[in-house]
């Protein structure tokens, strides 16, 4: 039917929407093209409506779960909470070894996956030739980005702690972090390599640079704003797991900082699920304070990565105008 | 003056055409007079006209011999024997897809950085084999230096657009570097411009202006051959003005090797002129020649626009 009413719906539609002042004073076009255009004015309205109405429950969660860890948790938030250790068998007192090991873990994972993750991104972006090694390469990448958070947990304790025995420790935690983000870092970085323009690199070629300097001295540079938004937002999903470090790095109970990288840490994530299920008569302040703390630490380093990427952007569009 | 303007004429006045501009152009000081050299007596289109001179003889820099080049199973490029002149610029006309610019990738091995490209047949500067085993493609890129379509100046300054390739090949005393930058953006007719903002973005500049500092970026490795694929094809007729006559210049210097569309530029800035459609090279000769009497009724055909 639709298909029948093509050309008038067409002419309706084109002068609703582009002139409908002149429109509505348009004798040549049918009555019944104008039913229809008002029809799909309509329907027009009621999607837009549908869709934003969806992308704003996109936003409820979160708002629901901020306000509730607000609301909960700000009474707790102090600067002693911030800076003293737990006491009282962790029902009351501060977080700060949390705090402090969950840095370290980031830290120490972000120093063993960045190397690496961008090593492997630039290698797969300027080296790889199209053949069964890239493509197996391109498939493990893959594939480890979809291996759940506590098989590498398990992994980490089967590898680093037990048979390299690193121990309960950062080192272990840290490692085991690093293997989870590597997926993304190489990711980002391959794909940012790719965005560097490709005739910077073939005029650099064309100097007569090599590979190795092209990469190090065109391709790098030009990568590095997305390279480092991605390690960021990596590192700041590395940050709030708890299934990976469970086994590997965290510690029950450990008020005081660790002294070396192969002693354990209490961590964050950790800490609230030790909160929430092994401490009876818990106060719930301290509980929602910690996911607060958590939470506000990842929103902080996304929000990082977000302004980061978009003055890189603005400087560079500065530079091609 | 477009191409599409001179469809319908004949060669002999396509090649008429070309010339009120290029006799125009040449009654201009030279940038190699005011420098205080004096142009050496090259062949012209003006020498059609009875006033000019022979050209001088001139050895081949670059000869190709029966070179093929595969993107995996399509052959782009059907067994090429051609000589570049030293000191002369060479140009190379042809309709889109007729292998031009993939002969002109082949005579630097930048046809390498594409993944499933195969290069038979052999290149000789000046009678080395640049394919043979045991030639690095750096180094002969260093020789070899390359002018792209798009005018690609890195996102840095502008002198170290220019210091860029020195630095690549080792040279790191500033003084040094400094000498090579101003030398080149003079060979490129950019000096005045930018001598008083060689540390502005390079992407500040104007179209035309960054090509400029393309050809001197590629100029500042000292190569012996400068191959231009349709350089001017992305700017202004004015630019593109400034840029032909770059050409004449640099061609005292360098052997030049350029692609383009335009025959009205193939025919004001070259000594010699190939044809190519569909990988091979119907013909080759004179700039002169080929404008005027072409052998090939292709050759005909395609330079009074009966197709491409």
């Amino acid at each position: 039917m639709s298909r029948s009413f093509k050309p008038g719906g067409f002419g309706a539609l084109r002068v609703s929407s582009v002139r409908p002042l002149e429109g509505r004073n348009q004798p040549g076009l049918g009555g019944g093209a104008s039913r229809l255009a008002a029809a799909k004015r309509v329907r027009e309205r009621w999607v837009f409506g549908l869709l934003g109405l969806l992308s704003l429950a996109a936003l409820l969660p979160l708002a629901v779960i901020l306000s509730y860890l607000v609301v909960g948790g700000l009474p707790a938030l102090s600067w002693d909470f911030l800076t003293r250790g737990p006491s009282n068998m962790m029902r009351s007192g501060g977080i700060f070894p949390a705090i402090a090991g969950t840095f370290f873990l980031v830290v120490g994972s972000s120093l063993a996956a960045v190397p690496l993750g961008v090593a492997g991104g630039l290698y797969l972006a300027a080296y790889a030739r199209p053949g069964l090694f890239t493509r197996l390469i391109r498939l493990a990448v893959g594939n480890l980005a979809g291996v759940p958070s506590v098989v590498y947990g398990l992994f980490g304790l089967s590898l680093f702690v037990l048979f390299l025995r690193l121990g309960v420790s950062v080192a272990a935690g840290s490692l085991t972090l690093a293997l989870l983000v590597l997926p993304t870092v190489i990711a980002a970085t391959e794909e940012a390599a790719r965005s560097v323009p490709v005739g910077w690199r073939h005029a650099s070629l064309a100097l007569g640079a090599t590979q190795w300097a092209t990469v190090r001295h065109v391709v790098l540079p030009g990568a590095l704003p997305g390279i480092l938004t991605g390690v960021i937002l990596a590192v700041s999903r590395a940050a709030g797991e708890t299934a990976p470090i469970m086994f590997t790095a965290a510690a029950f109970f450990l008020p005081r900082l660790p002294t070396s990288p192969f002693e354990p840490v209490m961590a964050l994530p950790y800490h609230l699920y030790v909160l929430s299920t092994e401490v009876a008569r818990a106060d719930p302040a301290v509980r929602l304070g910690t996911a607060l703390v958590l939470l506000l630490l990842v929103l902080g380093l996304n929000l990082v990565a977000l302004t980061l990427r978009a003055r890189l952007r603005a400087r560079r569009r500065g530079e091609i105008v | 003056m477009t191409e599409r303007h001179e469809c319908g004429r004949p060669p002999s006045e396509l090649a008429a055409a070309a010339l009120p501009a290029a006799a125009e152009r040449r009654r201009e000081p030279s940038r190699a007079q005011l420098d205080g050299r004096t142009a050496p007596p090259r062949f012209s289109f003006r020498s059609s006209t009875g006033e000019a001179s022979k050209p001088a003889p001139a050895e081949a820099k670059l000869r190709t011999e029966d070179l093929e080049v595969w993107y995996g199973p399509v052959r782009a490029l059907k067994g090429i024997t051609l000589e570049m002149a030293a000191n002369r610029v060479t140009a190379l006309i042809g309709p889109s897809g007729c292998g031009k610019s993939t002969f002109l990738r082949a005579l630097d091995r930048m046809n390498e950085v594409i993944p499933g490209v195969r290069t038979t047949g052999r290149v000789l500067l000046d009678g080395q084999d640049i394919y043979a085993p045991g030639v690095d493609p750096v180094e002969v890129r260093r020789r070899v230096g390359m002018v792209f379509q798009r005018p690609n100046p890195f996102p840095f300054s502008v002198f170290d657009n220019v210091a860029y390739g020195p630095r690549r090949h080792g040279v790191t005393s500033r003084s040094e570097l400094q000498a090579i930058v101003e030398r080149s953006l003079k060979e490129a007719a950019l000096w005045d411009e930018v001598k008083d903002r060689l540390r502005a973005p390079a992407l500040e500049l104007s179209g035309g202006q960054q090509q400029r500092l393309c050809i001197a970026r590629a100029l500042a490795v000292r190569p012996e051959v400068l191959l231009m694929d349709e350089p001017a094809s992305a700017l202004d007729p004015i630019a593109t003005g400034r840029i032909e006559d770059l050409l004449t210049e640099l061609a005292r210097s360098y052997t030049i090797v350029i692609v383009t569309h335009n025959m009205q530029q193939a025919a004001r800035v070259s000594d010699s002129t190939g044809f190519f459609l569909d990988g091979q090279l119907i013909e080759f000769g004179r700039t002169e020649e080929i404008f005027t009497r072409p052998r090939d009724p292709r050759t005909e055909a395609y330079i009074t626009g009966r197709f491409g």
